[in-house]
């Protein structure tokens, strides 16, 4: 008798049994992986949520936050006793004197009435006004406090300040406004026909972004020529972490009779900041997602078992078509490998949808690695393969008599 | 296309010619228990190819049992099973098992038809264990149903036919790897006198056409019809005249 060499058993065929097996219930299929797509649902969205949240972080928090803060007298009501607390005119050495602070500058708006800025001396008063840049007064140590670069000349100096001398930077659109491109031939503004000789031009700042459109005049010339009545603010530095602590002591080194009159906003430390948005990311979503995945790998192995004592006929059948052992084990294995991957599937999905919905809620960006969304679904898939194993050895040892007999 | 000889090593008796299909020698098969039963005692068989018996006997005679061993689902306590010549005892499972998938088909009384499967991928799953290449077993399963007149129903499911359909689909799942031996376990048990004929002249068509047939049955009709006939009885086998 001549008979063609033949295909054993394979994997295509394993695999075609496996899901024709599973096919045939797909209710019991669905509720079997229910647990399943839960707990991976859940470990999915916890990584989503946190992956997210961190990301969030990256965005919001960087190093200009956790630095720079900034003390202001409080907005008081005028009727009620006790004046406006004032800021004092050497609170920015006060400041910079504390532990943890690393630069502190005052600066000052100067509101003028209709003030005349030009960079020569005007002569038709009747000119209609362009677009006047403002005036601010800095002490020396505001171009650090305010993380400022200086894009020529240089920053107001100490010298200038005790000399209350008639200097003046511009600001970046300031300069730009006032036709004055380079410093170094000394070029001067008039701010209401007085002269100011320009010694620098302020490129950049992370506070305080007035300062980029206005003259800023050394804080004792703007008392002697404007009669400034007190320090606007006081813009200080601090070393990353030590905002805290700076907070707590600056309103009293600054006015130690009157400390609350000020308000102050320091930053909060970077593990702060994280806490606050890892309080979301709560580890109950993990602990659910693991007791859900254990749920449904004890479901798997039930149903599983129930599929293997309901189906004896055919495993007995099987065998007496020639199903080894191992084909009978594989077969099972695969079943509940595949709902368990259904499960994975299903959850992941569910997982990337809810990491998407809160991003969406809270109108962040949302962050959920791919990579990590394969595991998870390949995590439900090994699920299964544990669960299955039992069961599957079970069917593979039942004797093919007995199981054709009894599964009649 | 390779080819491939079923093992021919057995002995060829004296005369030189190809040896039994099957050849038990004294196997006994006892179950043990609180009271050990002795389903199978010193049974002695010979089958040959094209051959066509019937065992008939009372229930718990140890029909069923004998088959099992036959069909290498079972393995005799004592005594030697020879299939093609080959002693079967030191075959291990997996050998045992792809001898069965190759050689043997079955037919049961309760039909053990996958009830989710069609018709034709019932009949085809005949052939998924036992070697037949994945691109032939549709073919295959469909002239397999031809053989037993059931091609009109190849898409159907098995819960939607009768008694007697369901018994030819096992019949053509059963031949479909072209075994050299078919065993049917009261085929016909849960059949109508009509049906039973029916699947009667199936098994009749076959062995025509070269397969020999073991066929265990409380119907003396079926039994009528075999060209050999035994009688089986606690567990011991005599061959009527
Ligand atoms: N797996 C088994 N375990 C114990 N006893 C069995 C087993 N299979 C069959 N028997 C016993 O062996 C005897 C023969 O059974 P069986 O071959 O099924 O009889 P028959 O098919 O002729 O009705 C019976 O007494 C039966 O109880
Ligand atoms: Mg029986």
């Amino acid at each position: 008798m001549i008979r063609p060499r033949g295909d054993r058993f394979g994997a295509r065929d394993l695999f075609g049994e496996s899901v024709r097996g599973l096919a045939g219930r797909p209710g019991r299929l669905a509720l079997t992986a229910l647990a399943v797509v839960l707990g991976i649902g859940s470990l999915t969205a916890t990584v989503g949520f946190a992956q997210t949240g961190a990301r969030q972080l990256e965005a919001t928090f960087n190093a200009v936050d956790a630095v720079h803060g900034v003390v202001r007298p409080a907005e008081q009501d005028y009727g009620a006793a006790g004046a406006q607390a004032v800021l004092p005119w050497d609170g920015d050495q006060t400041a910079a004197r504390l532990n943890g602070v690393e630069a502190a500058g005052l600066v000052t708006e100067i509101e003028l009435t209709a003030p005349v800025i030009a960079a020569a001396p005007v002569h038709d008063p009747m000119a209609p006004p362009t677009r006047a840049p403002g005036v601010m007064a800095a002490t020396p140590g505001l171009l650090d406090a305010v993380s400022g670069t200086l894009g020529q000349g240089v920053w107001l100096t100490g010298f200038h300040e005790q000399a209350a001398l008639p200097v003046a930077v511009l600001g970046r659109d300031a300069a730009t406004l006032l036709g004055v491109t380079r410093v170094d031939n000394q070029p001067s503004v008039f701010i209401d026909e007085r002269s100011y000789t320009v010694v620098g031009i302020l490129d950049r700042v992370e506070r305080v972004s007035g300062l980029l459109n206005a003259v800023i005049v050394p804080q004792s010339t703007a008392r002697a020529v404007f009669g400034l009545a007190a320090p606007g603010g006081l813009q200080v530095k601090v070393a990353l972490g030590a905002g805290p602590m700076v907070g707590e002591v600056i309103t009293t080194a600054l006015s130690p009779n009157d400390p609350s009159g000020f308000e102050v906003s320091m930053p909060l430390p970077p593990s702060k900041v994280r806490q606050q948005v890892t309080a979301d990311v709560n580890s109950l979503f993990v602990i659910l997602g693991l007791v859900a995945l254990a749920i449904g790998a004890v479901t798997i192995a039930v149903v599983t078992s129930l599929s293997v004592i309901e189906r004896r006929g055919e495993i007995g059948l099987r065998r007496a078509l020639g199903a080894t052992r191992l084909n009978v084990a594989l077969q099972f294995v695969a079943e509940s490998a595949v709902v368990g991957l259904l499960g994975g599937l299903t959850g992941a999905a569910a997982g990337v949808f809810a990491t998407v919905g809160l991003a969406a809620a809270r109108q962040w960006t949302p962050v959920l690695d791919l990579r990590l969304v394969g595991a998870a679904a390949l995590t439900g898939c090994l699920v299964g393969v544990l669960a299955g194993l039992t069961p599957a050895i079970r069917a593979a040892n039942l004797e093919p008599a007995t199981a054709l007999q009894e599964g009649a | 296309m390779s080819t491939e000889q079923p093992p021919a090593i057995g002995a060829a008796d004296a005369f030189g010619a190809p040896p039994a299909l099957v050849r038990l020698d004294g196997v006994a098969r006892s179950f043990p228990g609180a009271t050990t039963v002795l389903a199978l005692r010193d049974v002695d068989m010979v089958i040959h190819q094209g051959d066509y018996v019937s065992i008939m006997g009372p229930s718990g005679s140890g029909k069923s049992t004998l088959l099992n061993v036959l069909g290498l689902l079972d393995r005799p306590t004592v005594g030697r099973y020879e299939l093609d010549g080959v002693d079967t005892a030191p075959l291990k499972d997996r050998d045992r098992t792809r001898l069965r998938g190759r050689r043997l088909g079955f037919v049961f009384q309760a039909f053990h038809l996958l009830a989710r499967r069609s018709v034709l991928e019932n009949v085809a799953l005949g052939m998924t264990y036992s070697g037949v290449p994945r691109g032939q077993r549709r073919g295959r399963a469909w002239r397999a149903l031809e053989r037993v007149s059931m091609t009109h129903r190849a898409s159907f499911y098995p819960t939607t036919l009768s008694g007697g359909e369901r018994q030819r689909v096992a019949v053509a799942r059963a031949v479909a790897g072209e075994p050299a031996l078919l065993l049917a376990d009261e085929p016909t048990g849960n059949l109508d006198a009509a049906t039973s004929a029916e699947v009667l002249e199936l098994l009749e068509d076959l062995n025509r056409s070269g397969l020999a047939i073991a066929v265990v049955t409380h119907d003396p009709e079926v039994s009528a019809a075999a060209r050999r006939r035994f009688a089986m009885r606690d567990g011991r086998l005599r061959e009527e005249p």
